[in-house]
């Protein structure tokens, strides 16, 4: 044990020897308790795994990178205080965080108003325009654009809806039916649920009712894992399919036992199961740092904030400087990385990322990829929003969803 | 048909669930007049000590339908010996102390488990009813209700411990010169109702997944149907129950969850306006 110490311990050493100048500091605000915190949990990981690997390839522009946590406890108002905190106290060059839409609405104008330059990770309703503000998550024209027709392509033409009651769920509900529309299916019902609810015993008889070919879920959180538990409690897995636009985001797969959640369909811009080299090597390096911590790295979040970081160490680099414009400027210059879940490319007009999606199926408390859409672009968030032509927008545009 | 029979179940279901998070409330403040704001976080103990023993191998049933409601009893006997006894007829204190209890409780478990949400898959699997498929569980939580308030009723109306328990409520002083010690029969009340909110905590972890701050979403409606059942503990927490999740739950099958959560909370607020003293301060005056 005291071997294994000493022998974690001499990079460290050895780092802040080769790394003299005042450290730049970088601000992370993730729920690791509350509600939420199965989303934050794993994103927390992975950014301080970004950050190490940043630190051991010899830091930014000669500067160690310090990152400082805050831990919003799943509550708003925590998001303002820390985002404000993080901006004028401890004066970071960026902050990534917010999990909710609800929450990076709520921190996205303090971040913009102090001049702090702001990356939100996480799958999303699409739709930001800031130039502030880099979201580098996958968005409806990406991932519900693949989910919903494989669902009616493979299981049926007769969906029902079930979302979290906030601007998140809202929305993808009208993705949702929009694409279910185009491609020749129809929405039987859609049913919102706070994200406090836990019994679902009547909608599962109202969905039974409707009997749907497949259930489509937008939910959120850790009280809402009960309602795929009474899913399967119900017997109804044998009845009606079910694909999600979150579930595995939260781990669902590890909180579900196998029996529960095999067979439920997502559709990601990550999954821990994809085949290539840097992903093996990710993980391969991942697992020995924090492998104890977190098993199974899940879909989407915890990834994006990976790439979301290498995205803005990348813009530092090419900057030569952390002052803000130059990193916007730098960032909008067409950056682009082979990450582990496959080329990204950030796209300077939105502010949005061009990514892989994958279609999976969950299976044995992991996931089995089953089709691969190389390099989507964010349309949703393109087809209203311009920030070169219009550079002091600043606004999240709800995309018009003709439904 | 066969869709309102499953409405049916599930309205029964609703009424259960009111009447399990209930009955432990009901003799902690319907009987004994002590408010109980940590009767959320019992539950939550209760939830806990179940999932914890079922991780630890003990078989499903066992934690859920001894070990849970033996802890919480064993933590409620601790609670009421070292805070509880000396605050009886100090109903704001015993409100702030019981406060205070509830958030140390939260945050105890907090520190102890981690704020993550844990479960288990409910036991039984399921059975059909026509073209619908219902969880037994679903069913188990049913009879489970049927069967507490049917024992409560036996004991409290048939057993002299029952009695004399009733009679100490009523009138310690009459009951202490009777030979009765009003101590010994407080603190194993409580404990009583402690261990009933215990066991209610162990029956709904597998449906609805245990986490440290899960109290606060049952103690508000836990006192609403003790409130609005009035004085005769037990039938009126069965009567408000049956009321308040019947409209609880066809007000979520007609409209949405939250809209269905609105008409309980109207429908009791609107029964307190003209029946200040609850549904048995009326009705059933005589009932236990």
């Amino acid at each position: 044990m005291a071997a294994a110490g000493a022998t974690l311990a001499a990079p460290l050493v050895m780092r802040h020897a080769a790394l003299g100048a005042d450290p730049i500091k970088v601000a992370g605000i993730h729920d690791v308790s509350g509600g939420l915190d199965i989303y934050g949990q794993p994103m927390v990981a992975c950014l301080e795994f970004a950050v190490a690997e940043v630190n051991e390839a010899g830091g930014l522009l000669g500067r160690e990178v310090q990152l400082i946590n805050y831990d919003p406890q799943s509550n708003i108002q925590l998001y303002t205080q820390f985002a404000t905190e993080a901006a004028t106290k401890d004066k970071v060059a960026v902050v990534h965080g917010g999990i909710t839409s609800a929450s990076r609405e709520a921190i996205r104008p303090i971040l913009r108003r102090f001049n702090t330059l702001y990356f939100y990770n996480t799958q999303y309703e699409g739709g930001v325009c800031d130039r502030n503000c880099f979201c580098t998550g996958s968005t409806p024209a990406q991932n519900v654009q693949k989910l919903v027709p494989y669902v009616l392509k493979n299981w049926g033409k007769k969906v029902y809806i079930v979302a979290a009651d906030y601007n998140y769920g809202q929305i993808t509900s009208k993705w949702i039916t929009k694409y279910t529309r185009e491609g020749g299916g129809e929405v039987l019902g859609a049913d919102f649920f706070p994200l406090d609810v836990t019994q679902f015993g009547p909608a599962i008889s109202k969905i039974q009712a409707a009997k749907p070919d497949a259930v489509v879920s937008a939910l959120v959180g850790g009280s809402h894992v009960s309602f795929y538990r009474q899913w399967a409690a119900a017997g109804m897995k044998s009845q009606i399919k079910m694909a999600s636009t979150t579930c595995g985001d939260g781990s669902e797969n590890i909180l579900l036992s196998a029996a529960e959640g095999d067979g439920i369909l997502a559709a990601f811009s990550y999954f821990q199961e994809i085949d290539n080299a840097a992903n093996t090597a990710f993980l391969a390096k991942f697992k020995v740092k924090f492998g104890a911590k977190l098993a199974y790295v899940p879909p989407e979040l915890p990834m994006r904030t990976y790439i979301g970081f290498q995205l803005w160490a990348e813009g530092v680099r090419r900057a030569k400087s952390i002052d803000r414009m130059k990193v916007i400027e730098a960032l909008e210059s067409g950056i682009s990385l082979d990450t582990p879940a496959g080329k990204t490319t950030l796209d300077a007009k939105t502010h949005h990322c061009t990514l892989d999606v994958f279609v999976a199926e969950m299976q044995n408390q992991g996931f089995k990829v089953l089709e691969t859409f190389p390099q989507q672009p964010p349309l949703d968030t393109a087809s209203v929003c311009d920030l070169a032509a219009h550079p002091n927008e600043n606004q999240q545009y709800v995309v018009d969803v003709k439904i | 048909m066969d869709y309102a029979l499953i409405v049916a179940l599930q309205i029964a279901s609703g009424i259960a669930t009111l009447v399990i998070i209930s009955l432990g409330l009901a003799v902690v403040f319907g009987m004994m007049r002590v408010i109980n704001l940590a009767h959320g976080e019992f539950l939550m103990l209760g939830g806990y000590s179940a999932i914890l023993s079922y991780q630890a191998g003990i078989n499903l049933w066992i934690a859920i339908l001894l070990i849970a409601p033996a802890a919480v009893g064993a933590i409620g006997l601790i609670v009421e010996r070292l805070l509880i006894r000396r605050l009886y007829g100090r109903m704001i204190d015993t409100m702030l102390a019981t406060w205070g209890l509830s958030l140390a409780l939260i945050g105890g478990v907090n520190m102890a488990v981690g704020n993550t949400v844990s479960g288990f898959p409910a036991p039984l699997g399921s059975f059909a009813i026509g073209a619908f498929r219902v969880a037994s569980y679903d069913l188990f939580l049913i009879a489970a209700a049927a069967v507490l308030a049917l024992l409560i009723w036996l004991v409290l109306r048939f057993t002299t411990a029952g009695l004399i328990a009733r009679g100490t409520m009523q009138n310690s002083e009459m009951a202490a010169a009777l030979g009765v010690s009003p101590d010994r029969v407080y603190a194993v009340t409580f404990a009583i109702g402690a261990a009933l909110s215990g066991l209610a905590g162990g029956l709904l972890a597998p449906i609805s997944g245990v986490v440290p701050t899960m109290g606060t979403a049952y103690i508000a409606k836990a006192f609403i149907t003790v409130i609005t059942g009035g004085a005769a503990m037990l039938t009126g927490t069965l009567a408000a129950s049956g009321l308040l999740g019947a409209v609880l739950t066809i007000g979520t099958f007609l409209t949405t969850p939250v809209l269905g959560e609105v008409a309980l909370l109207a429908v009791a607020v609107i029964l307190l306006r003209l029946l200040p003293r609850g549904i048995t301060g009326r009705f059933f005056r005589r009932a236990l």
